[in-house]
C-alpha cells in the first residue's frame, strides 16, 4: 500500500510543490513548444543549461541561478543565430547543446566531490529540492504564467502563422526570443524535477496527449496541466514507495499514459 | 509610361524607382507603379521574377536598396493597418487548435495593438468579415477541417477584418481546385466592385487574371505595365524571356490585343 504519511516530511512537501509548479509550466509552455515546433531547441536549451550549473558549482555560487543564466543566453543565442541565418538553426542547437554538456561535466568534475549532484542534475532528484529552490521555482512559474496571460493573443498569432504575423506588424523576432526565454526558464525548473536528459519528455508528453482529446487552446492547456500534475504525483508516489529515482518514475508514468492514449485513440 | 487616372480617384500606392537586391542579385529593378482607389491590378510573371518580393517590399518586410514606396503618402511600416495581406499558401499545422473565427480575429491585431485584448466589437467584425466571404456558417469550425478554398476565404476574411483600403494577395489560388478558384475570383471581384477595395493580386494564372482584373502588369525583375487590362505580346515576351502563347476569354477583358 502507498504510504500517505509522506507529506509529513519537509523534503516531500518541497518536492510536491516543485512538481506541481513544473506541471503547470509544462502544461502551458509545452503547448507552445509543440505548436511552434521548437522541441529540439528546447532540448538544446536544457542541455546547455548544464554548462551554467557546472560553472555555478565551480565558482561556489547557486548552480540553479547560473543554470538559468546559461539557459537564457543559449535561448537568445539560438534565436539570434537562426534569424541572422549564417548558421542553420539545427547546427546552432547541436553546437550549444554539446558545448554546454561538456562544460558542465568538466567543471563539475573539477569541483571535487559532487558526483552525486552530477547524477541529480542529469536524471533529476526532486527529493533534493530545497526551500529556496521552491521559492525560485514558484517565482519563475508566476512570471511565465503572467507573460502568457499578457501575450496570449500575440503568442497565438506567432504560433499559427509567423509569416503573416510579421506582415501585419507583430514584433515576431522579439516575441520569438521571449518565447525561447520562457522555455529556458521552464527548462531550468524542470531540470530540478526530472533532470536534463528527460526534460523534453515532461515538456511535450502532457501537451501531446491533451491535444488529441481537446479542441481549443485553453482547454488543451488545462488538460495538459491536469495530466502533468497526475504524472508528477503518481511518479513521486512510485519513487517514494519503490525507492527509485523520481525523474525516471515521473517520465515512465507519462510515457505509459502517452502509449495508452495513442492506442485508445486509434 | 503610365496611363493617367481621373484626378478624383485617391492615390493609394505609389512606387518610385524601387530597387531590391538580395544576396548580391538584383531582384527588382527600377520598379515604378501607381495604384488608385478601386483598382484591381494583376501581376503575372515567371517564378523567381520577384512577385513575392515586390509584395514584401510594399508590406515593409524588405528594405529597398533604392527608391521609395508610399502608401497613402506614408512609409509601409506606418500604413500597415490600411493593408490587408493574404500570404502565399499559408503554411500551418492542420491540427492547429483554432476556429475559423479565431483566425479572422488575428487580423484585428494591426488595429488592436500589442497587449490589448480583443473586445466584443472585434468579434463582431470578425463574424462580419466571415459573412463578406460567405463563410459565416463555418465560424465555429476548426481551420484545419475546412477545404483549401474555404481556408483561403477565411484568410481573405482575416485580411478584411482590419477594414483595409488595399488588399495584397500572393498566389491566392495555389492549391485550390478549379471550381473553387472561379468562386474565389468572383469573391475578389465582389470585394473590388462593391466594397471598393483596391487589390493587387500576384499570380501565374494568366487566363484567370486577365478575366477578373482591371489592370495587368508583368514582372520579371522589371515591371512591364501599361495601366490597362491588356498586355502586349512584347511585354509578356520580355518578361518571360520567350514567346508565351495565351488563350484568353473574350470577355470582359483580353490579355492580348487584336493582332494587327
Amino acid at each position: 500500500m502507498i504510504d500517505l504519511n509522506f507529506l509529513s516530511y519537509e523534503f516531500m512537501r518541497n518536492a510536491l510543490l516543485a512538481g506541481l509548479a513544473a506541471a503547470a509550466l509544462c502544461g502551458i509552455i509545452g503547448i507552445y513548444v509543440i505548436l511552434n515546433r521548437i522541441v529540439f531547441i528546447s532540448d538544446g536549451i536544457a542541455h546547455a543549461a548544464f554548462g551554467g550549473i557546472g560553472l555555478g558549482y565551480f565558482l561556489g555560487y547557486d548552480p540553479l541561478a547560473f543554470g538559468i543564466g546559461s539557459a537564457v543566453l543559449t535561448a537568445i543565442g539560438i534565436g539570434l543565430t537562426s534569424s541572422r541565418a549564417r548558421v542553420s538553426e539545427d547546427t546552432a542547437i547541436g553546437v550549444f547543446m554539446a558545448t554546454g554538456m561538456a562544460l558542465g561535466i568538466m567543471l563539475l568534475t573539477l569541483s571535487q566531490g559532487y558526483a552525486r549532484d552530477l547524477y541529480g542534475y542529469l536524471f533529476g532528484n526532486i527529493l533534493a529540492v530545497t526551500e529556496s529552490d521552491v521559492l525560485l521555482i514558484l517565482l519563475l512559474t508566476s512570471v511565465i504564467l503572467a507573460l502568457v496571460f499578457l501575450f496570449y493573443k500575440e503568442l497565438l498569432l506567432l504560433s499559427f502563422d509567423p509569416q503573416y504575423a510579421q506582415a501585419i506588424g507583430l514584433p515576431v523576432s522579439s516575441l520569438r526570443l521571449m518565447l525561447l526565454a520562457m522555455v529556458a526558464f521552464s527548462v531550468v525548473v524542470l531540470i530540478k524535477v526530472v533532470g536534463i536528459i528527460m526534460v523534453i519528455a515532461l515538456l511535450t508528453i502532457p501537451g501531446a496527449i491533451s491535444r488529441r482529446h481537446m479542441k481549443s487552446l485553453p482547454s488543451i492547456m488545462a488538460g495538459s496541466i491536469i495530466l502533468g500534475v497526475l504524472f508528477v504525483i503518481i511518479g513521486l508516489l512510485i519513487s517514494y514507495d519503490l525507492d527509485v529515482p523520481s525523474g525516471a518514475a515521473i517520465i515512465l508514468t507519462a510515457a505509459v499514459a502517452f502509449f495508452l492514449s495513442t492506442l485508445l485513440s486509434r | 509610361m503610365m496611363e493617367r487616372m481621373p484626378e478624383t480617384k485617391e492615390k493609394i500606392l505609389s512606387i518610385t524607382d524601387l530597387w531590391v537586391r538580395q544576396s548580391g542579385h538584383v531582384v527588382l529593378e527600377s520598379i515604378n507603379l501607381e495604384l488608385f482607389a478601386g483598382d484591381f491590378l494583376g501581376i503575372i510573371g515567371p517564378n523567381g521574377g520577384g512577385k513575392s518580393t515586390l509584395l514584401k517590399a510594399i508590406l515593409g518586410l524588405i528594405n529597398p536598396d533604392r527608391g521609395e514606396i508610399a502608401i497613402f503618402g506614408l512609409p509601409p511600416a506606418k500604413a500597415l493597418s490600411r493593408i490587408g495581406y493574404v500570404p502565399q499558401k499559408t503554411v500551418f499545422d492542420r491540427s492547429f487548435p483554432v476556429k475559423a473565427q479565431d483566425v479572422v480575429l488575428m487580423g484585428r491585431y494591426s488595429r488592436v495593438g500589442l497587449l490589448h485584448r480583443y473586445g466584443k466589437e472585434d468579434r463582431d467584425l470578425a463574424l462580419e468579415a466571415l459573412k463578406a466571404v460567405g463563410m459565416e456558417d463555418r465560424a465555429e469550425r476548426e481551420i484545419g477541417e475546412l477545404s483549401g478554398g474555404e481556408q483561403q476565404r477565411v484568410f481573405v476574411a482575416r485580411s478584411l477584418v482590419s477594414d483595409p483600403d488595399l488588399l495584397l494577395l500572393d498566389e491566392p489560388t495555389a492549391g485550390i481546385d478549379s471550381a473553387q478558384q472561379t468562386e474565389f475570383y468572383e469573391l475578389l471581384s465582389h470585394l473590388n466592385c462593391h466594397l471598393g477595395k483596391a487589390i493587387i493580386m500576384v499570380s501565374h494564372d494568366l487566363t484567370a487574371v486577365s478575366t477578373y482584373v482591371s489592370k495587368i502588369a508583368c514582372l520579371n525583375q522589371r515591371l512591364y505595365y501599361h495601366g490597362s487590362p491588356e498586355l502586349s505580346n512584347e511585354d509578356i515576351e520580355k518578361a518571360y524571356g520567350c514567346p508565351v502563347e495565351m488563350i484568353a476569354h473574350g470577355t470582359p477583358h483580353r490579355v492580348l490585343r487584336e493582332h494587327d
